[in-house]
């Protein structure tokens, strides 16, 4: 676990970068976050997946995998894959500041 | 009379129809299972039939012969379920209430979700072994298959028996190696995870085996298309595989029925249950177990078995007004093949990873450890299912709840 600043604010991230505590998350973080992962700036696409993100995680208590995502969130996983390159699920989880959406065994 | 009505008649719904016939005598309890065929499939014999030892009628029984006397078992396709009139439509049009219903119906796979895999070269470069067709169209291309390129893919999760890709990977190995052709075979573990199995303890040991069998991995490969005539897997990255051969494991989704019975299931069509109890969040007299259910273990016979040891318990209880103190504890037991007779076994549950040690107790197979023992009990168990574990009895040192005295539990990473 590390603490770093974002937005101005002390947060806890875990060993693979994802906020400790949704409930501290804002927007600004969110821009702050894409930037690590390369992703500047933050388009209304991606908005509309990091809002469906969070929506579902504190609906569901976990985040949607890319599948459920390109049949619920109203963006295609095609799309979803050329916003968040490197894995949707996983990367907008780390922007919309809960935890990393829960595999399958 | 009440009207206990269970949907599906494969591995879970028939041993909880059995274990209910059991409980309650005929004239207190009228039980029902419907099911769209008469084909009773032991699904883990599948894994064996790519390599000619097997094949499919040998694992097939009528489903109604495996049902105790005094259960109905009406043949015809669910077509909706209504939780709020007690009802299920079938295909035939006929409507059947309810008092308590157990959906038990399985998962379908969905080829056609991921862009080409049913397309051209489906079944002939293209396979998977999941399906009885499946299965045998891939042993006769095995057999005449004489060196190349073979990848096994996962496209998503969850599937049924997460374990049994990695089986075949690690029985293709020997299979080539016995035919002397192994040089000459080259194969690849292409996987949406980033390790060979979720679970850290696990994933390590199966690392070091993939290496000692000279198999390739490529994990965080998202499939969005397979081109059976190129030979190509691509993912949504931009990656290519390669292929001579490709051994595919389609997404899987709930029964179709559910996402047309309103408030049943979730975007895939699986039905959200109660983690513990196994009712269903859509109404109380409403259970499910087995493939079925969104609960967050893995799609598995034993794991169908022991939720229905809680939920007969539970449907018990319900109907007796009392509450439903039956819990399962998510436990999970695998044999995962691998290859020249010899497995492994992996026992788990919610809270506990899959760790070295012994099963059921400090003497016992021998876990996360490649013995013949464990090869013998996959192969007895065939014998088992049909003959105790689908009749409902208890199976010899096998318990519902995980057992943890052979386990080495300090290897484990908690769940947090
Ligand atoms: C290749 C392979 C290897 C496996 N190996 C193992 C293993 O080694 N160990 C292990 O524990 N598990 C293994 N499994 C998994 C195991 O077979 C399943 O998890 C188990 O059978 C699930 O039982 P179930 O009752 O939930 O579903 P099923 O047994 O699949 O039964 C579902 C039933 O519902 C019926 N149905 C579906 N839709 C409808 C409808 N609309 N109307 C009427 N009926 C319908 C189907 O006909 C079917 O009979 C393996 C599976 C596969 C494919």
């Amino acid at each position: 676990m590390t603490t770093q600043t974002l937005a101005g604010v002390d947060v806890e991230l875990n060993e693979e970068g994802f906020l400790v505590k949704p409930e501290q998350w804002t927007e600004g973080m969110a821009v702050e976050l894409a930037r690590k992962e390369g992703i500047d700036p933050l388009t209304d696409r991606h908005w509309q997946v990091v809002r469906f993100m969070r929506d579902e995680y504190f609906a569901k208590g976990t985040g949607p995998t890319v599948r459920v995502l390109g049949k619920t969130s109203g963006v295609t996983v095609k799309e979803l894959y050329e916003l968040f390159p490197k894995g949707p699920a996983k990367i907008a989880a780390r922007i919309a500041g809960i935890p990393k959406p829960k595999g399958c065994i | 009379m009440e009207k206990v009505l269970i949907l599906g008649g494969g591995t879970g719904g028939t041993l909880c129809a059995n274990r209910l016939r059991r409980m309650f005598s005929p004239e207190e309890l009228s039980i029902t299972v419907v099911d769209e065929n008469d084909d009773h499939l032991y699904q883990p014999g599948l894994l064996f039939v790519p390599f000619g030892a097997g094949a499919v009628k040998d694992i097939t029984r009528p489903r109604g012969e495996q049902l105790r006397s005094e259960i109905g078992f009406v043949r015809e396709g669910v077509e909706r379920v209504e939780t709020k009139d007690n009802q299920v439509h079938l295909s035939d049009g006929r409507v059947l209430d309810y008092d308590v219903l157990v959906v038990a119906t399985g998962t379908v796979l969905a080829p056609e979700e991921t862009d080409g895999l049913s397309g051209p070269g489906w079944m002939e470069k293209v396979f998977t072994f999941y399906t009885p067709e499946g299965a045998t169209a891939l042993a006769a291309a095995l057999d005449s298959f004489a060196g190349g390129r073979i990848v096994v893919n996962i496209v998503d999760l969850p599937i049924k028996c997460p374990v049994a890709p990695l089986e075949f990977s690690f029985l293709a190995d020997a299979f080539f190696q016995e035919r002397g052709l192994r040089d000459r075979v080259d194969i690849t573990y292409v996987t949406p995870l980033d390790g060979p199995f979720t679970k850290p303890v696990c994933a390590r040991v199966l690392n070091g085996m993939f290496a000692g069998r000279h198999i390739n991995f490529v994990g965080e490969f998202n499939t969005a298309s397979v081109d059976g005539e190129a030979g190509t897997l691509t993912s949504y990255d931009g990656r290519e595989v390669p292929f001579d051969l490709a051994v595919v494991i389609p997404v899987h989704s709930g029964a179709p029925y559910v996402n047309v019975s309103p408030g049943l299931g979730d975007e895939l069509g699986f039905i959200p249950t109660d983690i513990h109890t196994l009712q269903s969040l859509a109404a109380p007299n409403v259970f499910a177990l087995g493939d079925a259910a969104a609960v967050p273990t893995s799609k598995a016979g034993s794991v169908a078995h022991f939720e229905g040891e809680v939920l007969v318990e539970n449907i018990r209880h319900f109907l007796a007004g009392e509450p439903l103190s039956s819990s399962y504890d998510g436990h999970t037991n695998c044999f995962i093949e691998t290859g020249f007779a010899k497995a492994m076994l992996i026992d788990f549950n919610y809270e506990t990873e899959p760790v070295t040690g012994h099963y059921p107790s400090t003497v016992g197979l021998p876990l996360l450890k490649e013995s013949r023992a464990n090869h013998l009990g996959k192969l007895m168990f065939e014998n088992m299912y049909w003959h105790s574990l689908l009749p409902g009895r208890d199976l010899p040192g096998v318990t519902s709840a995980m057992p943890t005295s052979g386990k080495h539990l300090a290897d484990a990473i908690r769940k947090e």
